[in-house]
C-alpha cells in the first residue's frame, strides 16, 4: 500500500514555486514596459482546467502577498460558479483576504468584465483571456501573426473591419474588440463587452491579462492610451441599452443582463456587475468609470 | 436564474462536488486497491502517465480511481501535480540499445538480430468478449500462474536481451539519411518555457511523447490515408526496460531506476537529398511511457511528417500538429464552452439587432425587385 | 519617344546592378559554368540554378522598359526580386524616391521593404490569384493597399476605389462581389487597380495577359497604355510574347539562360537583332 506520508504533500506559498514566480514577474515587468506586446511564458498546468483561467491564476498568484485582498468576478458576478471555485483555490494557497466589494479591493481577477465602478491607482485587474492573439482570425498561424506584430502590418486587421461595414452596415465585432495600445501594438482586450473597452484607455489602475493555454502575458499600463479601432467615418461604439431599465434600480448607464422569464417571451433586464448591483441597491455612493461613450449617455439622459 | 444564481454559486460547487462522490461510491462495492488498478489495469496507467508526462504508477493508479476511469482527467491531474515538484536533475539521453526487451518486432525484415519478439501483444487474438472473465475468482488466477510457471524452461532462458536495432543495420549499408545540419544539439524543456514556431525538434519530440494518444492517431491516420507521406514500414517496435541515470553534481553517473517504455522507429519512403541524386530512407521516431504501441508508431509518423516540409498537409505541420494534439489543453478549451458567456454573448446580439434594424427597409425592397423579376419570368 | 532625354545618369528612378538570383549552394565557378554561352542555367558540379545573374539596367521615370526571353529565362525573377517576393542572391537596386537611391533597397528592413511595396511599387502578376485576395471583395483589395497607406476613412476609401475601378474599366457596381466570381479580363484590371491605387512611381508587369483571350489581351493591353500615358508611370513589362513588348515598351532587355543577351530600343531590337537568339525570338514572332 502507498504510505500516507508519500502523498501528505504541502505546496508552496500561492501554489506556484518561486522559481516560476519569479518567471511571470519578470514577464509581466516586461509586458508593462511594452503596452500591448504578447510575452510568452512557461504557463505551469495548474490544478483548473485549461480556458478555465490558469492564465489569470498565474498572474494573480505570482503578484499576491498576505495583504492583498482580492475579488474574483466572471462575467462581473462574483458568485458565478468558476469564480467561486477560483477564489477558493486561490484563498486556500494564501490565505489572501477576499472580498465582493469592488472598492476593498487589491487585486481583482476578471473573466469577460471591467467592473462600472472606478478602480484606483492601488488597484491592480487582472483579465483571464482564452485567446490573445488579435490577428488569429486574420492570420492562422502563429509565426506569421509574431511578424505582422513586429513589423505592425496591420492592414489585413483594418480589411477585416472595412469588409465587414461593407456587407453588415457596421463593423459588427462584438465583445473582444481589438484596439491600439499606446499607437503601436494591436491587442485584444480579452472578450470584455464594448460598453468595458474605453474604460481601457488613460486608467489609473493597472491591467494585466493572462492567456495560460496559449502562454502569453500582456500588460496595459495607467495612462497608457488605449483606442478601439475605428475609421475617420465609421465609428466604435458601445452596446446601446437606452430602451430599457434595470428591474431592480431602474439604472441604465451600464452593462445589462437580458434574463428571459420562465413564460419563454418577456425579458427583464438587470445591471450585470453583481456588486455595482448591490450597491444601486443599498442607494450607496459609487463612482463609476467615466468615458466619453457614458458621458454622452447621461447627456442625453438630462 | 440558473447555474449564475446571486449568492448560491459557493454552494452549488460544493454540492456538484458531493454528489459526483455519491455517484461513484452509491452502488457500496468493494472499493478498488490502488494496488489492482496498477496491475489490472496495467494499459489504462501507462496512458495516463504518457499524456501525464509523469512516470509514476502508483499516482496514475490514484489519478484513475478518482476520476472514475476516465484517462484523460487522470493525465491531467498527474500534469498539474508534475507542476509542482522541484525538478533536481535532468536524465541522461536513456539508451533504447541497451533496453530489456519484452517485445520486438520489425515488419522491414522477415528475420531481424535477436529474432521477432512477439512478447506480450492482443494482436494476433479475436477480440471475441470473453465471459469467463466475468467471475474471475483468486483460485483461477493461482491456477494460470502456477501452470504459466510450469512451463517456462528455466535452463533455456537467455540473459542477454540487447540486441542490434534495425536501423543500425540500414546505417552500415549507407541508406539512412545523413543527419540534418540543423538538428537542435541542446534540448528544450517545454514545460518550463513557451514554445514558439518553427521549433526544434526537441520541441516536437517532447510535445508528442505528451500528446493525447486518440490526437495523435487521428492525425497520423490521415497522413497514411492520402494527406500526408503515407504508408511507412515499421523498422523497429520495441517495448521494454530501459535504465535511467542522472549525472550528479560530482560529475558521478547514478543510476536511479528503470521504466518502460515503446519506441518505434519508422521506415519512411524513399528520397534524396538536395545536394545528391543517391536515395536514402528516413526515420520517423517515436518513444513513449509505458506500452502504448499505437501512440508510439503515429508519433513516429507524424515526427517524420513534419520534419518533411511539405506544409500542405495538416499532419505535416508542425504549429498545426503540435497544438492540436496537446489533449489536456484541447480537454480544457473545449469544456470551457460550458462557462457563462451571456455578457459576451450579449454585445454580439446587441450588434445583429442593430443591423436587422439597419437592413429592415432594404431587406424589404430588394425582396419587392426579385419579387417582380420572377413575375417578369413568369409572364 | 522620350527615352533619348535620359542622358543624365542623375535622372534614373531605378538602378539595378549585378542582381544575380541562385538556387541551392553555388561555387565560385557557377556562374562561369553556365549561362547563354553553355546553353543552361543549372550548374553541372553542385546542381544548383542560376535563375538570372550579373543583370544591370537603369529605368528612367515614365519610361516602359521590357523584358523578353523563352520560359525559364529568368524574366520574372528579376521582378519578383525587386518587388521583394523572392531573396536575392547577389546584386544591388537602387530606387530614387527611396532615401534619394542612395542605398541598396534589398538590404533595409521588411518594414521599410512594406513600405515600398505600399507606396513607390506596384506589382500585377500573371495569376490574379498571387495579387489579389479572393476571400475579400473587389474593392477591399483596393481598400488594402490604401489601408496601408493609412487612410482609414470608408467613404474616402470607396470613393478611390470606385475612380480605380472607373479608370480600369470594372463596373462600379461590382466593387462589392468577390473577384473569384469575375471573368480573367476582369480580375486582372481590378489587379492593376490595385497596384496603382497609391499612384506608384514604379510599376512592374509580369505576364499580365498570358492568361487570357486574344481579345481580352488587346483590352488590357489598351488600358495599360493608356494608363501608362495618363499617370507617367515607370513600368518594367515582363513578357515571353514580342507583340506585347512591341505594343508597350520604349526599350528591350533579351534574356536567355539567366543573363542578358540584348538591349535596346525596342524598334531596333525588332527591326535589326543582333544575337542569334533575338533573332529566332523576332522570326519566330513573323
Amino acid at each position: 500500500m502507498i504510505e500516507n506520508k508519500k502523498f501528505n504533500t504541502s505546496y508552496n506559498y500561492a501554489f506556484i514555486d518561486e522559481t516560476t514566480k519569479k518567471e511571470i514577474r519578470r514577464k509581466l515587468l516586461k509586458a508593462v514596459c511594452i503596452p500591448g506586446y504578447q510575452v510568452p511564458y512557461s504557463s505551469p498546468e495548474m490544478p483548473i482546467a485549461r480556458g478555465w483561467g490558469t492564465g489569470g491564476l498565474h498572474v494573480t498568484l505570482a503578484i499576491i502577498g498576505q495583504s492583498d485582498v482580492l475579488k474574483m468576478i466572471d462575467q462581473g458576478s462574483d458568485a458565478s460558479v468558476n469564480a467561486c471555485n477560483l477564489r477558493d483555490f486561490v484563498h486556500m494557497t494564501t490565505d489572501c483576504a477576499t472580498t465582493f466589494d469592488t472598492r476593498e479591493a487589491t487585486i481583482i481577477q476578471t473573466r469577460h468584465r471591467i467592473t462600472e465602478e472606478k478602480l484606483s491607482d492601488k488597484q491592480i485587474m487582472v483579465f483571464q483571456v482564452p485567446q490573445p492573439e488579435p490577428l488569429r482570425r486574420v492570420e492562422r498561424y502563429e509565426y506569421k501573426t509574431r511578424q505582422m506584430h513586429a513589423e505592425s502590418d496591420y492592414a489585413k486587421m483594418w480589411l477585416t473591419l472595412y469588409e465587414a461595414y461593407v456587407k453588415w452596415g457596421d463593423v459588427m465585432q462584438g465583445a473582444g474588440y481589438p484596439v491600439m495600445v499606446n499607437g503601436r501594438y494591436i491587442m485584444s482586450p480579452s472578450p470584455i463587452p464594448r460598453w468595458d473597452v474605453p474604460n481601457l484607455n488613460n486608467s489609473e489602475c493597472l491591467y494585466l491579462f493572462g492567456a495560460g493555454r496559449e502562454k502569453r502575458l500582456y500588460a496595459v499600463p495607467p495612462h497608457t492610451k488605449v483606442e478601439p479601432l475605428e475609421f475617420e467615418d465609421v465609428k466604435f461604439h458601445v452596446e446601446d441599452f437606452s430602451n430599457v431599465k434595470c428591474e431592480s434600480t431602474g439604472y441604465n448607464v451600464a452593462y445589462m443582463d437580458e434574463m428571459y422569464q420562465d413564460d419563454g417571451v418577456t425579458k427583464k433586464f438587470y445591471v450585470n456587475d453583481s456588486n455595482f448591483l448591490d450597491k444601486l441597491i443599498e442607494k450607496e455612493e459609487v463612482v463609476q468609470h467615466s468615458n466619453k461613450y457614458i458621458k454622452k449617455i447621461k447627456d442625453a439622459l438630462q | 436564474m440558473a447555474y449564475v444564481s446571486v449568492k448560491g454559486g459557493a454552494d452549488a460547487i460544493a454540492n456538484a462536488k458531493e454528489l459526483v462522490e455519491f455517484y461513484r461510491l452509491r452502488k457500496r462495492t468493494q472499493p478498488l486497491e490502488i494496488k489492482q488498478i496498477q496491475s489490472q489495469f496495467r494499459l489504462a496507467i501507462d496512458k495516463v502517465m504518457g499524456e501525464g508526462s509523469l512516470y509514476a504508477p502508483e499516482y496514475a493508479a490514484l489519478a484513475l480511481k478518482q476520476m472514475e476511469g476516465d484517462v484523460l482527467e487522470s493525465a491531467f491531474v498527474l500534469r498539474a501535480y508534475r507542476a509542482t515538484l522541484q525538478r533536481r536533475y535532468y536524465s541522461d539521453i536513456i539508451s533504447t540499445r541497451e533496453m530489456f526487451i519484452l517485445r520486438k518486432i520489425s515488419s522491414s525484415f522477415r528475420e531481424i538480430p535477436g529474432g521477432q519478439v512477439l512478447g506480450p501483444t492482443r494482436d494476433y487474438t479475436q477480440r471475441l468478449i470473453d465471459s469467463t472473465k466475468y467471475n474471475e475468482s483468486p483460485e483461477e488466477i493461482d491456477q494460470f500462474l502456477k501452470e504459466f510457471d510450469g512451463k517456462i524452461d528455466r535452463e533455456k532462458l537467455v540473459d542477454v536481451n540487447t540486441y542490434n536495432k534495425v536501423i543500425d543495420l540500414l546505417k552500415a549499408e549507407g541508406l539512412l539519411m545523413p543527419a540534418e545540419k540543423s538538428y537542435d544539439k541542446t534540448v528544450k524543456d517545454v514545460t518550463l518555457e513557451a514554445i514558439k514556431f518553427p521549433a526544434p525538434r526537441s520541441v516536437t519530440l517532447q510535445m508528442l511523447a505528451r500528446a493525447e494518444s486518440g490526437g495523435l492517431m487521428a492525425l497520423a491516420y490521415s497522413s497514411m490515408r492520402g494527406f500526408g507521406d503515407g504508408h511507412g514500414t515499421i523498422g523497429e517496435l520495441r517495448y521494454g526496460a530501459v535504465k535511467v541515470r542522472i549525472t550528479d553534481t560530482k560529475g558521478r553517473k547514478r543510476y536511479i531506476g528503470s521504466i518502460n517504455v515503446t519506441e518505434c522507429e519508422m521506415i519512411t519512403k524513399i528520397n534524396t537529398t538536395k545536394e545528391s541524386k543517391i536515395p536514402y530512407f528516413a526515420i520517423g521516431y517515436g518513444l513513449v511511457f509505458g506500452q502504448n504501441e499505437t501512440k508510439a508508431i503515429c508519433m513516429s509518423i507524424l515526427e517524420r511528417g513534419i520534419r518533411s516540409g511539405k506544409k500542405e498537409n495538416p499532419s505535416n505541420n508542425q504549429e498545426f500538429v503540435l497544438y492540436h494534439t496537446e489533449g489536456v489543453e484541447a480537454m480544457g478549451f473545449t469544456n470551457h464552452l460550458k462557462l457563462p458567456h451571456y455578457v459576451t454573448f450579449q454585445s454580439g446580439l446587441n450588434n445583429v439587432r442593430e443591423s436587422v434594424k439597419r437592413n429592415q427597409e432594404e431587406t424589404e425592397d430588394k425582396m419587392k425587385v426579385y419579387k417582380e423579376l420572377a413575375k417578369q419570368q413568369q409572364q | 519617344m522620350h527615352f533619348n532625354n535620359h542622358n543624365s545618369t542623375h535622372e534614373w528612378v531605378l538602378k539595378v546592378e549585378n542582381l544575380t538570383k541562385i538556387y541551392g549552394e553555388h561555387t565560385e565557378n557557377t556562374l562561369a559554368n553556365t549561362g547563354p554561352s553553355k546553353g543552361t542555367n543549372i550548374c553541372p558540379e553542385t546542381g544548383s540554378i542560376v535563375a538570372c545573374a550579373n543583370i544591370s539596367f537603369e529605368l528612367f521615370p515614365g519610361e516602359v522598359l521590357g523584358i523578353v526571353g523563352e520560359s525559364g529565362s529568368g524574366k520574372s525573377t528579376i521582378v519578383k526580386q525587386l518587388f521583394f517576393d523572392l531573396d536575392v542572391t547577389m546584386g544591388s537596386a537602387l530606387l530614387r524616391p527611396f532615401k534619394n537611391g542612395e542605398v541598396n533597397i534589398f538590404e533595409e528592413s521588411n518594414q521599410k521593404k512594406r513600405f515600398m511595396r505600399n507606396h513607390l511599387m506596384g506589382m500585377v502578376y500573371q495569376n490574379p490569384r498571387d495579387g489579389l485576395n479572393f476571400a475579400f471583395t473587389s474593392g477591399g483589395n483596393i481598400a488594402e493597399k490604401l489601408l496601408m497607406a493609412d487612410l482609414f476613412h470608408v467613404g474616402k476609401i470607396r470613393e478611390r476605389a470606385a475612380e480605380l475601378l472607373d479608370k480600369t474599366e470594372v463596373p462600379v457596381a461590382r466593387m462589392d462581389d468577390l473577384p473569384a466570381y469575375f471573368s480573367g479580363g476582369m480580375q486582372q484590371r481590378v489587379q492593376i487597380s490595385k497596384a496603382i491605387a497609391n499612384n506608384p512611381p514604379l510599376l512592374f508587369l509580369d505576364e499580365v495577359t498570358s492568361g487570357l483571350d486574344v481579345s481580352v489581351q488587346a483590352r488590357v493591353l489598351d488600358l495599360i497604355r493608356g494608363l501608362q500615358h495618363e499617370l507617367g508611370i515607370a513600368m518594367i513589362v515582363v513578357s515571353h510574347d514580342l507583340s506585347v513588348i512591341r505594343m508597350l515598351t520604349d526599350r528591350t532587355l533579351v534574356l536567355k539562360n539567366g543573363r542578358i543577351v540584348e538591349r535596346g530600343l525596342t524598334d531596333q531590337i525588332l527591326q535589326d537583332p543582333q544575337h542569334e537568339y533575338t533573332q529566332l525570338l523576332v522570326s519566330s514572332l513573323l
